[in-house]
């Protein structure tokens, strides 16, 4: 028998206000522990919520960005249960009136596209952290309490491991386009819930799902993915039933482990928020918000293939983050050469980035000094090779091209005359190779050439150079 | 009379005439706690020598300025479940027993801007759970009509203070009739406004759709007065309306003459006392002498109110009062073994009866399965009864009812039969669920000398028309700033 998987998700998104979603403390990530706190994330006695208007504009403009509708009216509601992360002992959330509903984000994965449904997407609070590890006991840090959340979930329209990840990466592209949310993973700020479940191919009938919480990186997804679905499957093949559950992904282990039974579930007892009123959404603005929509990852994909008449696959690297993009545009906005800037920021940049430690969040290099360093690339006043070395050094020191290249002499040799003593006195001293060429071996030129570069440590200019080696060749041969 | 024994406007009479000062005031109000406190147990917590400095202070400051506002001076009383910084919030739950709150009530910053003495938090039930303040996991709170009777709940501390003379005013919460209630038990005004015209912000919930604030005083001036200190938009309470501000004083005298009351005798059912019958009737022809027009109105639906409120309000307490687990602030038990049995003997210690029947009651309304037939059903009812006040109020101004079914009982009366202390909040719960405003008023005696009130209704936002109905009322009776026999033995 054939097996399919149904894979359906949850994605915890934390959201890029300022500050939290019922209070004004700031939700800045990685301070002391419960500094960012006032009575009311810490749900004392009495307090009131107000809800943060910035948190329905990201909502909002997630929900577009994911081809939602945004409800006109919805509201808010109290997910009920006890855990010492959640000063109220009620997570305030959206239950039967969510603000987006029914959305849809196209994926290619082998080469085959399919569209995800989108079931709804909701606003929530975030729940603070324990700290397990104290001498002390556990402790806790309420920090992360009302740290604005939406949560996004997906009709059962994934089949592999590959979709998940395809799929997941796709959402955090668009969120970090729009601005709605870092999607720092290291920091929490996405985090994947997936419900999986196998069924004989073909079937309409969806089998029984397990749910995994709380998968924190990509790694996790597909890993934790794989893991459960071939469990799963060995599971029916035993003839066994799978049971409904939520189970643990241990990603250090690399297995997932039964947490609690469709019995130990909690009843959340939802119902309405009595302490805030409805979101109501006028047209209007939600016209606006979908006006000051940025361009989004695929739109920019054609645009840079048309515009900027880049190749499909420079197109699609360029347009992964929304930091990659900007900075590509800044750059093509004061040089317009698309395609050597892309070259190297596809391939010069990711390295340097690497070995200093940075990414292109944190890159130190503005698109304005790498367009000065592709300009003297372009005018021939380095070589190419000495580009990269000028680049390596610009990470470095944090000098402009400009500068490095003045201070290291590294501008190129173009003056003829004296690139014709040179080569004069190589062609000279390697009459094997004159003969090689005369043999018609072409090759033999490019041994000449490097031999130039290694006599000029690489400040000649490869095409000066080259002429004049045919030049002197010929003369030789003559 | 004695200083203690006057009127919030009476006082401000002598203090703008400077024929009295703020300390004399304090003095007098603090010489008469001293005197009854004892009987009346109307405090959970006291800070005499505080509004005694305070006193002080303000005289010194306005022997040097022209003008003073209403309020200035004025030592009053808040009942315990508001919000006070450094001084102890109990809601007279052993749960609360230590908890200090970091921060005001916005009533009580109001009323400290307004420049009111805080003399106490008062007794309450549980929580404001509760109809003769017995729920109290503190101290019994004493009628001062008569010792031996409770002054009905939840705001019994609040409503004695006023009655004993130990506040000039005091404030309250109702949820379901906990302002008005004990009003009546005790012969003193007390009056809910509109929700969401009073901030609950620092109001310790009990059911957050239904709590309000509103005043006690000794008579309807004064209520005009208080109101006019504490309404008002608050933007850390999301619920609260946001409306331009107005005088209740204004057209509080303006008579009756063409208003329409209401009569419905869907509150005049079976339990209601004949004394209490009696005493309205006469009111509605008091009325009558004095221009009004009555008219006969009636509800269609208000039998399933008090169920709905039950449902809601229970659920709604399930979770505002699920957030004192022991972890944080308050009471912890003592000895747990593990997370959950800290939070099962926490609970299980901490809460009294009541509180713990409505938790039960609200979390089995909610539970899956059961929402639809309890929870979202109590929902619908509410949308009904919403719809029949308006109805109702189609056709007249303002409506006549008693407060109670009956003048307050003996104290440990109904505390054994839960059931029946639930049917003494059957006049005033559908107005707590239809969010529109009500006041009660002393409205006669019965015969055993104990108070009666009455309730004047409207619709969302008729406070001033109540006031200018109750203060008529109240000026053709001579039934103002009463005082108990309580009085004449100190």
């Amino acid at each position: 028998m054939e097996y399919e998987i149904v894979i359906g998700m949850e994605i915890h998104v934390e959201l890029g206000t300022k500050t939290k979603i019922f209070c004004s403390c700031p939700t800045e990530f990685g301070q002391d522990e419960n500094t960012h706190t006032c009575p009311v994330c810490l749900g004392m006695p009495g307090v009131l919520p107000v809800l943060n208007e910035k948190v329905v504009e990201y909502a909002t403009r997630a929900g577009l960005a994911l081809n939602c509708e945004i409800a006109h009216f919805s509201k808010m509601d109290r997910k009920n249960y006890f855990y010492p992360d959640l000063p109220k002992a009620y997570q305030t959330s959206q239950f039967d009136l969510p603000i987006c509903t029914g959305g849809a984000v196209g994926i290619e994965v082998d080469g085959v596209k399919k569209d995800i449904g989108i079931t709804r997407i909701h606003i929530e609070e975030d729940a603070g952290k324990l700290l397990h590890e104290s001498a002390d006991g556990t402790l806790l840090d309420v920090n992360r309490c009302g740290v604005p959340l939406i949560e996004i979930v997906t009709e059962p329209d994934l089949r592999s491991a590959e979709e998940a990840r395809a799929f997941a990466e796709k959402v955090r592209n668009i969120l970090e386009y729009t601005g709605v949310s870092d999607c720092k993973m290291e920091q929490g700020s996405m985090r994947f819930d997936v419900n999986l479940s196998i069924r004989e191919k073909g079937s309409e009938v969806l089998g029984t799902r397990t749910e995994m919480k709380n998968l924190n990186s990509f790694r996790a997804l597909i890993r934790a993915v794989q893991y459960e679905s071939k469990r799963q499957i060995i599971e029916l093949k035993k003839g066994r039933e799978i049971i409904q559950e939520t189970r643990k992904w241990d990603d250090a282990k690399g297995v997932s482990s039964s947490l609690r039974s469709k019995e130990e579930a909690h009843d959340y007892r939802y119902f309405p928020e009595p302490d805030l009123v409805p979101i109501v959404l006028e047209p209007s603005y939600i016209e606006k918000i979908k006006s000051e929509l940025p361009e989004l990852p695929e739109a920019k994909k054609k645009r840079y293939v048309d515009e900027y008449k880049l190749p499909e696959y420079d197109a699609g690297v360029l347009t992964t983050t929304g930091v990659t993009a900007r900075f590509f545009e800044e750059a093509v906005a004061l040089y317009n050469e698309p395609k050597q800037i892309s070259n190297w920021m596809m391939v010069e940049i990711p390295p340097l980035l690497k070995e200093n430690e940075q990414s292109m969040e944190t890159i130190t290099i503005t698109p304005a000094q790498l367009v000065e360093l592709l300009k003297l690339v372009k005018d021939k006043v380095i070589s190419g090779t000495s580009g990269k070395e000028v680049l390596k050094e610009m990470f470095i020191s944090g000098k402009n091209a400009g500068d490095i290249v003045k201070e290291q002499g590294l501008a190129q040799m173009s003056d003829t005359g004296e690139l014709e003593a040179i080569i004069e006195k190589i062609v000279a001293d390697n009459p094997k190779s004159v003969e090689d060429i005369g043999a018609g071996n072409e090759k033999a030129y490019g041994f000449l050439t490097g031999q130039v570069m290694k006599a000029t440590k690489g400040k000649a200019n490869a095409q000066v150079a080259n002429e004049i080696i045919r030049a002197v060749v010929a003369k030789h041969l003559a | 009379m004695e200083l203690y024994q006057k009127t919030i406007h009476e006082i401000n009479d002598l203090l703008d005439k400077k024929e009295v000062t703020v300390t004399e005031v304090t003095q007098a109000v603090v010489n008469r706690i001293n005197a009854v406190e004892k009987s009346t147990d109307a405090y959970l917590s006291l800070q005499t020598e505080v509004a005694l400095e305070m006193a002080r202070g303000l005289d010194a400051e306005l022997s040097v300025r022209a003008q003073r506002t209403p309020l200035e001076g004025i030592p009053y009383g808040l009942k315990d479940n508001m919000c006070t910084k450094g001084i102890l919030t109990t809601c007279a739950s052993k749960m609360l027993y230590n908890f200090n709150p970091p921060y005001n009530a916005e009533v009580y910053d109001r009323l400290s801007e307004a420049g009111g003495i805080l003399l106490g938090k008062t007794n309450m039930d549980e929580f404001a759970m509760g109809s003769s303040t017995e729920n109290s996991a503190y101290k019994k709170t004493r009628n001062p009509w008569d010792l031996n009777k409770v002054p009905g709940g939840s705001s019994g501390g609040s409503a004695v203070a006023v009655a004993a003379d130990t506040a000039f005013y005091t404030l309250g919460s109702d949820t379901g009739g906990s302002i008005r209630q004990p009003a009546a038990f005790c012969g003193v005004v007390g009056m809910k406004p509109t929700y969401g015209l009073v901030s609950r912000y620092g109001l310790v919930a009990f059911a957050s759709s239904l709590d309000q604030i509103g005043p006690f005083t000794k008579d309807v001036e004064d209520c005009a007065l208080v109101l006019n200190a504490i309404v008002g938009h608050d933007a850390k309470d999301s619920t609260s309306l946001n409306l331009g501000k107005i005088d209740y004083t204004q057209n509080l005298k303006q008579g009756v003459k063409g208003l329409k009351i209401g009569v419905a005798k869907e509150f005049f059912g079976e339990g209601l006392q004949p004394e209490v019958r009696k005493s309205l009737e006469e009111a509605i022809a008091i009325y009558k002498t004095l221009g009004a027009e009555i008219v006969d109105v009636s509800f269609q639906h208000l039998d399933y109110a008090l169920s709905a409120y039950y449902m809601i309000s229970s659920a709604e307490a399930s979770s505002n009062l699920a957030r004192y687990d022991g972890i944080r602030y308050g009471f912890r038990a003592e000895e747990y073994s593990d997370l959950v049995d800290l939070y099962k003997k926490t609970r299980s210690q901490g809460f009294g009866d009541e509180v713990k029947r409505r938790i039960m009651l609200g979390t089995y309304a909610l539970s899956s399965g059961y929402y639809d037939a309890y929870y979202k059903k109590a929902m619908q009812v509410r949308t009904i009864i919403k719809a029949d006040f308006d109805q109702v109020f189609g056709g007249c101004d303002v409506l006549l009812t008693p407060t109670a079914p009956t003048t307050a009982f003996g104290i440990g009366e109904k505390t054994s039969n839960p059931l029946e202390m639930y049917l003494t909040d059957i006049y005033t719960v559908p107005v707590n669920i239809a969010g529109i405003p009500g006041v009660s008023i002393p409205c006669g005696l019965d015969n055993n000398g104990m108070p009666i009130g009455m309730q004047l209704l409207g619709p969302i936002l008729s406070e001033e028309t109540l006031l200018k109905a109750a203060w008529a009322f109240e000026q053709e009776s001579g039934l103002t700033n009463l005082k108990a026999p309580l009085g004449t033995e100190v």
